[in-house]
Order: C-alpha cells, then structure tokens, then sequence
C-alpha cells in the first residue's frame, strides 16, 4: 500500500482489528485481504461488514486490509469506519491543498 | 432511588473493556472519551463507543458517556454521535459555570428531537474540577432539570489549586461538602472523585466510607477490584439498618398513638432523625441488602 489517502484505525490487541484502508489504489470495487483466528469461522461476515460500512460512507473502491483478533461486528465496522473517514480527511485534504 | 455508589470508568478506545463492561457489578458505567483517549484517537474511540451503545447489552447497568467539553474540538462530535444512541446520562467535564450546562442542554435538545430519543431523557452529570467550577455550584445544580448529580473531580482540582493532594484528603474536605451542599439544593446525588492507588484497598475504603459521611451517595472507580470495597462503604450496615428501623417503627407506632413526642434508647426522635433512618432503608432496599416492609410492625 502507499502512503496516499490511506487510514489506518484500531490495534492488534485482544478483542481488537487493526484495518488499514486506502482509497486511491487504482483499483476498482473492494479489495481485501485479511488474517486473524476469526476468519475460519466468520469470514464471509466480516467481508459483509467491512463492505456495507465502507457503502455508508459512498466507498466503493478501496484496498483494505485487516487484521483482527477476535473483534465483534460492531468493533470490526468501527474500525473500517475510523480508518476510512481517515483516508477521506486525507483525500479531502490534498483535494484542497491541489 | 437510581443507585449510584460506583461510577466505573471504562477507556473509549479499548474493545475487550466495553465489551465486559457490564460484569464486574458496577451502579454505573462511565464509557470515557474524555482523559483515557489520546487527541489521535478521538475519533476512533468516539465511533468505537457508538457502535458499543448500539450493539452490547449493559443489562441494567446505567450507561453513562464522559463527553469531551463542548470547548474543546471534540465535544460537538461527540455530542452528535452519542446522543441518538440515547444513553442514561453524559458526563460533562470540567463544568465550570452554568452556560457550560446550557449548552450541553440545548445540543441535546436539538439532537433528542432530531433522533427521535425522548424528550429530556439523556441527563447531565456535570463535572466540577476547577476552581473556577467550584465558585459556581448552586448556578451550576439550578441551572437545567436534566442535572442528575455532581460530580467532583478532585487530580483537575487539586492541580488548578496547586494543592497537594493526600490520602488523608483534608485539603478537599471544604469543596467536598460544598459539592454534598450544592446537590442538596437540586435535590439530587453527590459522587466522589476517583481513588487513584488500585493496590491501596485498605486507603479506598477509608476514603469512601469518609465521604459517605460528609454526605456523599457514590465514587467513580477506575478499576472492577474497587467496585465491591465502594459498595460496602456506601451500603447500610446491619447495624445502621437494623436501628433505622426501630426509628421508623417507632415513629409510626406514635403517630397510631397519636403521641407527639417520641424516644428510643433515651434519645429524642424528631423529624430529621426519621429522616435520615428512611434514607437508610431506602438505599439498603435499593442495594438488595433489606426489604422496607420487613421493618415495619
């Protein structure tokens, strides 16, 4: 990943997700690519969560990755969430400064 | 009577602590965004605690947010992502007149009605640490009938004093019984500052129960393992509640006798003694440790 409109949110501490979103990757729809002990079990939900979080907030093309640690679905999409409108204050901000 | 004897303070940012929140026994829980988050994390841990409020079940636990003050570059945020999710109460730091009151009430108003939450039901526990906000009690109690309690916050007191602050706690006797006054004018609780040693069990208890004393109804803690030494400071002995309901049976068996002047064990009971015996009942009745209608004859 580069360091462009890239956010970051979260940690690799129990309970926790450490998700990095970058938006002006280049590629189309969501890519994601993640590791932790949940994905055996619930993989197809956290692509769900990862993708309906980062729909609210009119993402539809980014590179995410994740790694979780057994996070609930509600600290997985606050985690997407904050790393995401990270990225958007990042974009927002060279979009002004451009 | 809304139990508060511990306020458990709880790191906005920190998944494993809100999602165990509720188990350790606390009257309430403080989800903080305030002091335990850093500035970098502000952001993360305010949409953490929301999706929190939405999805974890506190059971009947009363869920509390610590805000940051609405002066500061979070505070409005916080107020826009925290109110819809309609906790019981937002804890308001660094309160220091009653404008700061005032405009936590307006937002919420405007945020209640724009969320659909019941009108008023998000209440204000201001929080005083200043000395600035200890000049200003009765304005700050009077001010909005969403004030549920006061708070004291005595690191931030002691520091904008420059006092030091001792486990004997002399220096923040003055602003701790003008804090029980204040509350009293509203009608409403007095809650205690935190006891920052952990490993101190022995200094905790002698601090809660000193408070309790000077008029009191509760303490924040900042960790589960001081939950259960705040609650038996803060709850009626058998003893205490055992003579307030002699006072009380007593009290009732004169006014049957239509008898004016009543004793027990030599002493006179009159009206604030009665008062304060049903004030016992009522908090051993709500901390599960007495039925009132056991005292009755």
């Amino acid at each position: 990943m580069s360091s462009k409109a890239l956010g970051q949110a979260g940690t690799l501490e129990s309970c926790d997700a450490l998700v990095m979103v970058l938006l002006d990757a280049g590629k189309e729809g969501i890519v994601l690519e993640m590791d932790g002990p949940s994905l055996v079990s619930f993989e197809e939900d956290i692509r769900v969560a990862v993708s309906e979080t980062l729909a609210s907030l009119g993402i539809s093309d980014a590179e995410v990755r994740l790694s979780e640690r057994g996070a609930l679905d509600c600290t997985l999409r606050a985690r997407v969430e904050a790393a995401a409108r990270r990225a958007l204050a990042v974009l927002e901000k060279a979009g002004v400064e451009g | 009577m809304t139990l508060r004897r511990t306020s458990l303070y709880i790191p906005g940012n920190n998944p494993g602590m809100l999602l165990n929140a509720a188990v350790y026994g606390a009257d309430s829980i403080v989800l903080d965004l305030e002091d335990a988050v850093s500035v970098a994390e502000k952001d993360a841990a305010r949409i953490l605690v929301r999706n929190a409020l939405r999805s974890i079940s506190y059971r009947d636990v009363e869920v509390t947010v610590r805000v940051n003050s609405l002066s500061t570059p979070f505070g409005r945020e916080d107020f826009e992502e925290i109110v819809p999710l309609a906790p019981s109460v937002l804890r308001l730091p660094k309160c220091e007149t009653a404008d700061d009151v005032l405009r936590a009430e307006k937002l919420i108003g405007e945020l209640e009605e724009k969320s659909g939450v019941p009108a008023g039901s998000v209440k204000l526990i201001p929080i005083i640490e200043s000395a600035f906000g200890a000049s200003n009690l009765p304005e700050i109690v009077r001010s909005s009938p969403r004030v549920a309690a006061l708070n004291f916050g005595a690191e931030d007191y002691t520091a904008d004093l420059g006092a030091e602050r001792t486990k004997e706690g002399r220096e923040l006797d003055d602003i701790r019984s003008r804090i029980v006054a204040a509350a009293r004018i509203a009608g409403i609780q007095a809650l205690d500052s935190v006891f920052a040693d952990v490993n101190d069990s022995e200094g905790l208890f002698e601090e809660a129960f000193r408070v309790r004393r000077l008029g009191f109804d509760g303490k924040s803690v900042i960790h589960p393992r001081q939950i259960a030494i705040v609650h038996r400071a803060f709850t009626p002995s058998e003893k205490e509640i055992e003579y307030a309901g002699r006072v009380v049976a007593a009290i009732e068996e004169a006014a049957v006798r239509k008898s004016g002047v009543v004793a027990l064990n030599g002493r006179m009971i009159d009206a604030p003694v009665v008062a304060k015996a049903r004030k016992v009942l009522a908090l051993a009745e709500a901390a599960g440790v007495h039925r009132i209608e056991e005292s009755r004859p």
